[in-house]
């Protein structure tokens, strides 16, 4: 029930768009058709779901203060905190680069579909942010830590594929020509927050 | 020492050619990193509920952004090319764990508020987009002004989004050091019997990104060159 409960929390309440705005560079520019969209979309979610897990072991078993008790009990005041942005950063990095690698040799149907846009995600800030908001609240197990990565990438994929389609459809509407493009795209993601707002609060 | 001078202003004042002043001007409008290169929303949008966390921020990134291009201007011929986002990734983060320290050190309650958008400069798609697009390319003098250009675009619609949330959300302005500053008496609100009320929309997160759609829309309907088309 906790993960369900987490993992619904991710997708609507505490979507990386809608409330944190995390992505959002990727989010305007990668979202003119929905075909794209998808793609980086479903790479987020897989990238999340990877990264997320690592850098919980990472911050528990390495950073966190008295993290590293597991070697030596005499490590216990040792408080590493303070590199966690350059291991995050590093360990995502480097886990893209691996990600890429790997799907480009054992699926080359997937890295058809993703390939251009994983080394990207490398500076997406759902990313680093999903690793910093794991931090932050101190999941109690990795297994909750995986669903929340999962759930937040679940959120952002929902967010960008919703804004793809409503930028196809508006490119037949009379908008005002200051306000084509990147004004419009603002003004519509601030009405899906309005109304994404509706889900706050809710509890499974 | 005289010979040191004349050095020095000829090359002050290549530093400031009609060129260079370009780089600094140019992003405050018709290149500014936010309405027009779609650079840096993420921290833009989630901070601007309060006028002091923007100000922090804007000072954050203004510290990271020059400390980042110049070091990179400074090591572009010795960076190989395949590693470059690393290696720019590893210069930029710690830079920012140095203002993370120090926020926490003397601004601890902003710190706080401000909570992972601090860690978030690092993945700021200004300062990458400005490394990879001029410092990699640039002397280091140029690479600082154009740090300092794109910072302080940044900056102004940061305080700008900010000044008007914050007015209208809290009817007050606060600013680092000094605290909310109200300017409405309070027997003014609704809750002590008067006739205002705040409006509170404007605290809540979608607000942020309407009032960007509209600071946007005024910049492009006074520059036809703007306009996209669809």
């Amino acid at each position: 029930m906790e993960y369900l409960s987490i993992f619904v929390k991710g997708i609507f309440v505490e979507n990386m768009i809608f409330a944190y705005f995390l992505g959002m560079c990727s989010y305007l520019a990668v979202s003119k058709t929905v075909k794209t969209a998808n793609g980086l979309g479903l790479a987020v979610i897989f990238v999340l779901g990877i990264t997320v897990p690592i850098n919980y072991l990472l911050e528990n078993y390495v950073l966190k203060e008295g993290a590293l008790q597991w070697i030596d009990p005499a490590y216990a005041s040792i408080n590493l905190s303070f590199l966690s942005f350059i291991m995050f950063i590093a360990v995502i990095a480097s886990m893209v680069q691996l990600v890429e690698m790997i799907v480009e040799k054992f699926a080359p149907a997937l890295y058809g579909a993703l390939g251009i846009f994983l080394p990207l995600i490398a500076v997406n800030c759902s990313i680093l942010g999903g690793a910093l908001f794991m931090q932050d609240r101190q999941y109690p197990s990795i297994g909750e830590a995986t669903v929340f990565g999962l759930g937040s990438g679940v959120g952002w994929w929902l967010a960008i594929v919703a804004i793809a389609a409503i930028r196809e459809k508006i490119r037949y509407s009379n908008v005002p020509a200051p306000l084509k493009g990147l004004g419009i795209t603002f003004i519509i993601t601030g009405l899906m927050g309005i109304a994404f707002m509706s889900f706050m609060g809710i509890e499974i | 020492m005289s010979t040191e001078t004349a050095a020095a202003t000829a090359k002050k004042e290549s530093l400031f050619s009609k060129k260079n002043r370009r780089l600094l001007s140019d992003p405050l409008d018709d290149s500014n990193p936010i309405t027009v290169q779609v650079l840096g929303i993420c921290s833009a949008l989630a901070i601007t509920v309060q006028l002091q966390q923007a100000v922090i921020m804007s000072l954050s990134v203004l510290f990271v952004m020059i400390g980042g291009n110049v070091i990179v201007s400074l090591l572009r011929n010795m960076i190989p090319d395949r590693i470059r986002i690393i290696v720019q990734l590893v210069i930029v983060a710690s830079l920012v764990i140095i203002v993370d320290q120090v926020l926490k050190a003397f601004q601890p309650d902003i710190s706080e508020k401000l909570s992972v958008f601090v860690g978030l400069i690092i993945t700021n798609c200004i300062i990458m987009g400005r490394l990879e697009a001029f410092a990699l390319a640039n002397k280091p003098g140029p690479s600082f002004l154009d740090a300092i250009g794109n910072a302080m675009g940044y900056a102004w619609i940061l305080l700008a989004v900010s000044v008007v949330r914050e007015v209208f959300g809290s009817g007050a302005i606060s600013l680092p050091g000094m605290g909310q500053i109200k300017f409405l008496p309070s027997s003014w609100f609704m809750s002590e019997g008067g006739f205002y009320e705040n409006n509170n929309l404007m605290i809540l997160p979608p607000m942020a990104l309407i009032t960007v759609g509209i600071i946007i829309w005024i910049q492009r309907s006074r520059n036809q060159a703007l306009f996209e088309e669809n």
